[in-house]
């Protein structure tokens, strides 16, 4: 559904390209991981993927249509976005930026209604977040202002999620839960996502797809199992480590042993 | 806080379930909207109707709207209605077109020292007053004299190449290029308005001094009748954008992944807000302090949903600026002073009183 062919880009139009030659597809149901080291590009494909970036060249399509050239409130309709972190300049509270999420749902001058409240606490719900409703959103703690965040984006009702490192401000708690309602979501709405994210763990247990970026150029590409290799860590991240599958977990788990010299 | 738990609670994530009950907060927004347009309006109306009582000629409103006397014979309401409404009408206008700009420039930057001021627009109509004081230019267009109408085509460009420069150069969030790029300007221009002054002739100089300090002794309808036209166009662009600058809040990028227009909303805003302020600044001069503060008050009576923001910052600043105006043309009577000294004494230590109330 969702599908990037040989994507190149550079920030200000100039030379150094941050992404070259990038091709990803994600098809309906499907989690995407877009792995790779800092600075690899990861962040910047996921805001073209959004349309938020137009690449240099090579095409960015939704159902074959251009994500650039979609009215953003038809595209926000489809495809929500949960960016690495989220600060706002004034006092919403966090029901007030779930009800953000409404947005593209409402005409020009219509206000939430009593469905649109309905849709975000029950987002705040499914988050976790429902005790923190009438707290400001400045006062929330990083991982509090993440699951906002992400009732917000679940609140679009959009058929896809792109999220840019969504366990990074959580403990190892929350992390698992995110994945497991990450999971569910796909599972019971057959949401389609891609994720950034530096924790080939977490990966392993949510993908079932991963491209695995270095220097904004594909190394790896395929099922989750094929591109988390002892191989392909080496080579983008310097790193030995021992990766094999585990029983209890049923996914790869990836240890990292000494940095390959 | 409790934690959620997918693992033992698998409940569906289905959308048509919890039952609506409005809250404070964007829901419910409706009700509270229509109470703080209420209060607001009350207020803006009281203090229209009030102001022009005052003065050296005391004037009552009982005989000011009594229908029995004709009004060739009614002193009362030729004072109102001649001689001092046009002043007050003036001040409400000029203090809701400064502050809907102030309202929209710091949502659009999202940064809280954004103001028309910042941005250029009072340095660029200052420059377009001085000059055409300077150099006596004799133009007028539909009633209006060279002064306003430089005043105004200053602001405008003045924006104008504040947004062409930070667009040029889009990188990073174009609110601090915006900010930089306005500071930049302002900085050029009033230096080239004080160089015009230096060398000006000792009475031009003192009258662009005089302007610059602002002053809402208009003396008629017309030039109110000639504010309105692009305050009307300006009004109609703010209507489009509460929910917009709510959601800019969060970030240009965040805000376009929810699905708001980002380069159209901003084409918007900035031509509505350089409309509005210089239709206010042609009117009564760069008065000071009000782009800045009134919104800051008013959000922190209202909450920071622009849906209440806008209309409320439009009636406080008209209602701030009447009562500016009248401290300013009744405390030292007969001596006149310039509104934008009475604005920042009585806004300054207003401001810091609701900002530090809860401190203290």
């Amino acid at each position: 559904m969702l599908q990037a062919r040989d994507v190149t880009f550079a920030y200000g139009g100039g030379r150094g390209r941050v992404l070259d030659g990038v091709s990803i597809d994600v098809d309906r149901g499907a989690i995407v991981g877009l792995l790779g080291p800092n600075g690899s590009g990861k962040t910047t494909m996921l805001k073209l993927l959004a349309g938020l970036f137009q690449p240099l060249s090579g095409s960015i399509t939704l159902d074959g249509r251009a994500v650039g050239s979609l009215p953003r409130r038809e595209l926000a309709r489809r495809m929500a976005v949960v960016p690495q972190e989220t600060h706002s300049t004034f006092d919403f509270t966090a029901l007030d930026i779930v009800l953000m999420g409404r947005y593209p749902h409402l005409g020009a001058f219509e206000l939430e209604g009593a469905n649109d409240l309905a849709i975000a606490r029950e987002m705040l719900m499914a988050t976790g977040t429902a005790g923190l409703e009438g707290r400001r959103f400045a006062t929330l703690s990083g991982g509090e202002k993440q699951r906002v965040v992400i009732a917000g984006a679940l609140a679009q009702a959009a058929e896809m999620l792109l999220l840019d490192e969504p366990t990074a401000s959580l403990d190892l708690g929350y992390q698992l839960e995110l994945a497991l309602l990450l999971q569910r979501l796909n599972r019971e709405r057959g949401m389609a996502m891609v994720l950034s994210t530096h924790d080939l763990n977490i990966a392993a247990l949510l993908c079932t797809h991963a491209v695995l970026l270095k220097d904004g150029r594909v190394l790896a590409r395929g099922a989750i199992e094929s591109v988390l290799t002892e191989a392909n860590i080496r080579s983008v991240y310097g790193v030995e480590a021992d990766v094999r599958f585990h029983d209890r977990a049923r996914h790869v788990t990836v240890v990292p042993i000494a940095r390959a010299d | 806080m409790s934690r959620w738990s997918p693992l033992r609670e698998p409940t569906e994530i289905s959308v048509e379930k919890a039952a609506a009950s409005p809250r404070s907060g964007v829901a419910g927004v409706a009700p509270r909207l229509a109470l703080t347009l209420t209060v607001f309006l009350a207020v803006t109306v009281v203090v229209c109707l009030l102001a022009p009582l005052i003065g050296s000629t005391p004037v009552h409103l009982s005989r000011v709207f009594d229908r029995g006397i004709p009004f060739a014979e009614n002193v009362d309401a030729q004072v109102f209605f001649i001689a001092r409404l046009p002043r007050v009408v003036a001040a409400a206008i000029v203090g809701s077109g400064l502050a809907l700009s102030g309202v929209v420039f710091q949502a659009l930057l999202r940064n809280p020292l954004a103001s028309p001021d910042t941005l250029g627009v009072s340095a660029g109509a200052s420059l377009g007053a001085v000059l055409a004081i300077t150099f006596h230019a004799d133009v007028t267009l539909a009633g209006v004299p060279a002064v306003p109408l430089a005043g105004f085509a200053g602001s405008v460009g003045a924006l104008a190449i504040v947004y062409v420069l930070a667009a040029a150069r889009r990188r990073g969030t174009p609110g601090t290029a915006l900010l930089l790029a306005g500071i930049a300007i302002s900085a050029l221009l009033a230096a080239i308005g004080r160089f015009i002054q230096y060398f000006a002739d000792f009475t031009d100089t003192f009258r662009s001094v005089q302007w610059l300090m602002g002053s809402l002794d208009v003396g008629g309808y017309a030039p109110i009748l000639a504010a309105l036209v692009p305050l009307t166009v300006a009004l109609a662009g703010f209507a489009t954008l509460p929910r917009v600058l709510d959601l800019l809040s969060i970030g240009p990028e965040s805000a376009a992944t929810r699905g708001v227009d980002i380069v159209r909303a901003e084409r918007v805003a900035l031509v509505s807000a350089s409309l509005s302020t210089g239709a206010a600044v042609a009117l009564g001069g760069p008065v000071l302090f009000v782009g800045i503060i009134v919104p800051h008050i008013v959000r922190l009576i209202v909450g920071p949903e622009h849906r209440l923001v806008l209309p409320a910052s439009a009636l406080f600043g008209a209602s701030f600026l009447v009562v500016c105006d009248l401290v300013a043309r009744t405390i030292l009577a007969p001596v006149e002073l310039p509104v934008g000294i009475v604005t920042a004494i009585l806004g300054g230590p207003f401001f810091l009183w609701l900002l530090f109330r809860r401190v203290l």
